[in-house]
This record gives structure tokens, sequence and C-alpha cells, in this order.
């Protein structure tokens, strides 16, 4: 069984299928070759526009890796399948939709509470509801923080083209592996499907990271304390003979369960968030330019992030000092950096396809006298550089 | 007292003894359960460490989790069958088990069931049915009988019972059995058919719940609800000659279904070496 993706035989077969080179792909097609190489040899879903090509690559691709493919009855099936798969040593990856993400919230607060380790990619499109299937949008921002209930940490990252959605899918599977916890991956129905030069790199370009084993038994015994400070137990896989109870209840350092005992589930719950709140540096990663000296600062994600560089360079020509912030992370949120940006700007705009979710986010690290706006359209169509630099001139 | 009986009782190997005494009501069928699916398991001379038993959520998905001494996933409700899906994909060789009840799987979980049914994934489900909701309070279920009087039908039931057993043989199941909980013997034996089988296996149990279903209709007393199960129960030869009418309210037991058929990670496996051989992938 393969668990790992980075033994000689499994990079083997990925050079003998992957020539290293420039291709002409599509964000949903990149994206799929970087879970290949990120070792992602389980894949468990239900189709949905505008997300289907990645479960089309991955159903081509993953047999020749000797990896699986299922297509599940429904989405919940699909996430629970990934999660049962994961406990067996897989690097699992499941790729949906607003609404096939609104059915997986269950199971992603499962995943969180067991610390399963999972890339769960949205293709974001426009909502409510059916809304506009086909069309891009960024509308899930909160969705992906706040869908599943109870108090939990979530590590959300967003890619800003093709090419970074190959190399930020790995980086989802490195931070979900490294800190065995779900990692939600915010695409959107634009990138996924837009189609651009795309460089597939060698194997040994590419760092992978693996989950933490137990050492022996003994260590097997806790497989939800924190026996190495950092809040990350070592998972002991099912099938090994471990005897591992794993239940989505509040449940002791040795898994089984206590939801009876305030002080257990503070004590889980907490060490759930420390985990991510004191990792900061394995998942962190911010994209910024001009940032020295901007006097008006454009934060953006996602497929927006284009544009406002488009209009951030355009203000640059013009004279005005523009600056672009974008947090490739964007959950746990960047706030440390955005307050201390904050205090060196007059303005900050926001732009984003939807209604001014991260706005709410950049509002929270930023003192009253700076003047912050959101730069908002929703319908399916992305802002124009032209229609970002008319708010800059409008603020600078 | 308790002590006692752990220290006497031959198939206390199989239990998580840290996890005991167990949350099930005095009377209740899902001891009768646990105890059928370890002397299986014995007979078998399965290693424990050779089993996952995945459950969903309710009184009979604690049968076996945590009290069973294997690899215990205890999941969300109705979605056992779906994580024990992914379970199997990932360790073939294992045996992997879903113990749950009849709200959660033929309820909730019932698009689950009849899907990996079709697909004939190498699982087996024993699937404790009590015709009530439990644990939330005994609510009506998909299995509860007509007329049946529950928390939430008063006045008595008035719709049909899911035939779940005969639901998932005709999705497709390798092996399908019903029994009462009255019958440990022939349980006992149909689980251990269901363990051997390679593809999809059903054993319904029809179990009693004096607490929550009994009490609401006039069989506070469990010997009570046992006698009901008995008096009857047909057998799947006898009921094949009946009339539909006839058959009204009675417990249809025996082996419903038995056959081979291309099991789903065999299949999965099966792509694998054909795309490895066809691309001239397979080292050496």
């Amino acid at each position: 069984m393969i668990v790992r993706g980075d033994e000689p035989e499994q990079l083997g077969l990925l050079r003998k299928l992957y020539k290293p080179g420039n291709y002409f792909l599509q964000g949903n097609e990149a994206l799929s070759y970087g879970a290949l190489f990120a070792g992602c040899r389980f894949y468990a879903g239900y189709p949905i526009t505008p997300s289907s090509e990645i479960a089309e690559t991955m159903a081509r691709e993953l047999p020749k890796l000797r990896g699986y493919y299922l297509q599940m009855e429904d989405e919940i099936a699909s996430i629970a399948a990934m999660i049962g798969a994961s406990w067996t040593g897989f690097k699992v990856m499941t790729a949906t939709s607003g609404p096939g993400f609104s059915l997986m919230q269950e199971n992603l607060g499962y995943a969180v509470m067991t610390e399963t380790p999972l890339v769960l990619v949205d293709v974001q499109r426009s909502g409510p509801s059916t809304g506009q299937a086909t069309k891009g949008a960024q509308g899930d921002f909160f969705q992906a923080r706040w869908g599943t209930h109870g108090d939990h940490p979530i590590v959300a990252i967003s890619p800003v083209s093709a090419q970074d959605a190959f190399w930020e899918i790995i980086r989802a599977f490195n931070v979900s592996e490294r800190l065995r916890t779900p990692v939600v991956f915010l695409f959107d129905g634009v990138l996924a499907h837009t189609r651009e030069q795309v460089r597939i790199p060698d194997v040994s370009e590419v760092e992978i990271t693996y989950r933490r084993l137990p050492a022996g038994e003994e260590d097997a015994r806790l497989p939800f304390g924190d026996p190495y400070g950092d809040g990350v137990p070592p998972m002991p896989l099912f099938g090994h003979g471990y005897f591992t109870h794993v239940t989505g209840s509040t449940h002791m350092e040795n898994g089984l369960r206590d939801v009876y005992t305030p002080e257990v589930h503070d004590r889980l719950v907490k060490r759930l968030h420390r985990k991510i709140e004191k990792n900061r540096s394995v998942y962190e990663r911010n994209e910024e330019h001009f940032t020295d000296d901007a006097e008006v600062l454009v934060v953006s994600w996602g497929v927006t992030a284009r544009p406002a560089l488009g209009a951030v360079l355009r203000a640059r020509e013009e004279g005005i000092k523009a600056g672009l912030f974008v947090p490739k992370t964007v959950h746990p949120f960047p706030g440390e950096r955005m307050r201390e940006l904050g205090k060196r700007v007059r303005a900050i705009l926001v732009p984003e396809m939807n209604l001014g979710q991260m706005r709410l986010e950049v509002e929270r690290y930023v003192n009253d006298d700076v003047l912050v706006r959101g730069v908002n359209r929703i319908g399916g169509v992305p802002l124009t550089v032209d229609e970002i630099l008319r708010e800059i001139r409008g603020v600078a | 007292m308790v002590k006692k009986i752990y220290s006497t009782y031959p198939m206390v190997k199989y239990l998580r003894r840290e996890a005991l005494p167990t949350a099930l009501c005095p009377g209740c069928g899902g001891g009768t359960v646990l105890n059928a699916f370890a002397n299986a398991v014995d007979a078998l001379k399965i290693d424990p460490r050779d089993l996952v038993v995945v459950s969903g959520i309710g009184c009979s998905a604690w049968i076996a989790s945590p009290y069973f001494l294997a690899d215990t996933l205890h999941t969300t409700h109705g979605r056992a069958i779906a994580f024990a899906t992914g379970v199997k994909v990932g360790l073939p060789d294992k045996k992997v088990v879903v113990i749950s009840g009849d709200g959660d799987l033929a309820s909730i979980g019932g698009n689950h069931i009849i899907h990996a049914a079709r697909r004939n994934v190498d699982i087996t489900v024993i699937l404790v049915n009590n015709f009530t909701y439990g644990m939330t309070g005994g609510q009506v279920a998909p299995t509860t009988p007509v007329g049946a009087k529950t928390t939430t039908s008063p006045y008595g039931n008035v719709e049909h019972p899911l035939p779940i057993a005969e639901t998932v043989a005709a999705a497709g199941a390798s092996y399908v059995a019903r029994w009462t909980t009255a019958h440990v013997y022939q349980l006992i034996e149909s689980i251990k058919r269901a363990l051997q089988v390679k593809g999809f296996s059903l054993v319904e149990v029809i179990s009693q719940c004096p607490v929550q279903f009994g009490r609401r209709n006039r069989m506070k007393e469990p010997a009570e609800m046992l006698r009901w199960f008995l008096k009857n129960s047909v057998p799947v030869s006898r009921a094949r000659n009946m009339k539909p009418e006839e058959l009204e309210g009675k417990f249809i037991v025996g082996e419903i279904v038995s056959r081979k058929r291309p099991e789903f990670t065999d299949e999965l496996n099966g792509i694998i070496e054909e795309v490895q051989e066809r691309l001239g992938l397979r080292e050496g």
C-alpha cells in the first residue's frame, strides 16, 4: 500500500508519466497534477461544476500511479470515504463547489475533531444555492472558516493562478500532513477554467511532508495527546494492531469518549486551536508588492489578486504609491501583518468577487483613521484592472 | 459483581476493558449482538488486529465502538458505510465491519447502504433494527411497524416500514440475512458467513428495545419482546409461498441472498494492474 508518495517507485512513476516542461493547462488540471506530485493517491468525489475536471483528471491519472479514484453517491459520502482512507495512511483529496462544500461541512468538522489530514478543494461558484452554477465567485471565504459547527480552527489556502495552484496544493497537503488537520483549498470557477502556461517541475524540486507516525505501541496509546509539545500528536494508522478508537465526540488523549467532563472538552478543543495558532510558520504565506512605501494598499486574494496587481502596477506608472498584499493562506487570516501594514497606509481597498467578505477580516486589524473600502463585483464576471485602478485613483 | 462477570465471560478478551461497563440499558438487545459478533470472530479465529469496526451514531453504534477491542471508527450520523468504504480501499486485506442501528443505516444512511451494496464493496454490515431511535428518546423510525406508538407517533405510526434487508439484496449485495436476538445461534452462523463472504454482506438483527419501544407498545419486559419476535418469525423458505397480507407484521428470517459477484476493491485493483500493464509502467 502507498502511504507516502515519495517512495522510489512512486517517484519513478511520476518521472515516467510527467516530463518536466511547460504545458498549457486549465487551472483544474494544474491543481490535479500538483496533488499527484504531493503524494495524493486517493480521491473520493462527486461531480459538480466548475470542479469536475479535477475528478476527471484524477480518475484518468490515479490508476497510473497505483492510486484510487472513487466516485461516491454524494458529497457527504465523498468526504466520509476520504476520512476512512486517511486513517489507513493515504494522502487524500476531494474537490467540490459551493453546494457540495455545504454538504461536506459536518464531516469537515469531524476531520477537525479527529485530526484527520485531508485536502478539500472548493472551486467557488456563484451562490447562494444553485446560483450561477457555471460562474466563478469568491463567496465561500466564510463558509471555509465557519461552515461547520462548534469552535473550530481551520487552515484555508487560496492560489492566484494555474501555476500557483500546482504549488499551493502541494503546500496544502504538506500543511495538512504536518499539522494532522484538514486543509480547505479555496479555488474559484474563473481560475479553474482558465488555460495558461504551467511549468511541471522535476519531482526533485517538490518537497513532500508526511504525517508523524507513532514510534511504537506506547506512542500509539495517546493518539490525541501532545507528546511533542507542538499540539500535533502522532497518528496511529488503522491496520497496524494499535486498537485505536476514533470518535467525533469529545475524547480523552487515549481516544475514548468523555462528553461529561468540562475539562476534557476544554483541553481537547483548546489544543486543536493552539496547534494551528502556534504553528503559523508552517502555513502562513503572503505575497507583497510595493508594500514598503505604499500609501494606498490593495488587499486581495485568489482570482482577483491578478487584476489587482495589474491595477497597482498601472497606479505606480501614474505616480500613485500603491501596494498589494495577497494572503495566500486566507485562514487563519494574517492579522499581525495586516495590522503592521494598516499603520502605514492612508487607505485600503479590498477587491473580491463577493459583497465584502475579506474586507470584514481586514477591518478587524486596521484603525478607524484608515479608510477601508471594498471593491466588489458579483454576477460571475471578474473585476478588471481598469475598475480597480479607478478605485485606487479615487482614494489616492 | 460486574467485575466477576468480566472475569468469567470467555469473550472478554475481545472487549476494551477500560470502556466497560457498557452504556446499554438493561434488557437491550445490543449485548446479544456484541456477544454474537465476538463469538463469530472467535469461531473464525480472526485476529482482532485484522479487524476495523466502523459505526455511526445511536445506541447500536455503541455496540462495537468503543467496546470491541479493534481499530474502531465512530463516525457521523448515517455515514458509517461511506467511511468504511474508504477504510476498505486502504486496507483490502482486513475485515471491515459496520455495526449500527436502523435509524443510522436505513434512514439517514439509506443512500450509502444501497450504493455500497451496488458496488459490492467487501464490508460486513450488522444492522441492529429495534424499530426506533433509542438514544434520542424513542421517536418513529423508517423501520417502525404500522400502528406502533413512539414519542413522535403518539397516535400510531401511519408509515410503512422499509424492508431494508430485501432492499439491500435487490441493490446487489453478495450476502443478506435477517435474524432476531431470539435466534442467537443462527445469528452467529450468519455473521460468520457474512465475514467470510467476499463482497457486501448484511446481517439485519431484529433487536429489542424494551425501554424506548417496548414500553410504549405493551412489551416493557425484554422477554415479552423476544416472545413477540419468535411468535412472528417466518423462515425465508416458507415466506416465499405466503401472500403479502399474510406476511404483514411478520419477521422474515434466514438467508435472503447468497451469491458471488465481482467485488469493488478487486475491480479497482484490476483496473490499476490493467493500466500499469498497458502503459508499461510495471517495474521489472
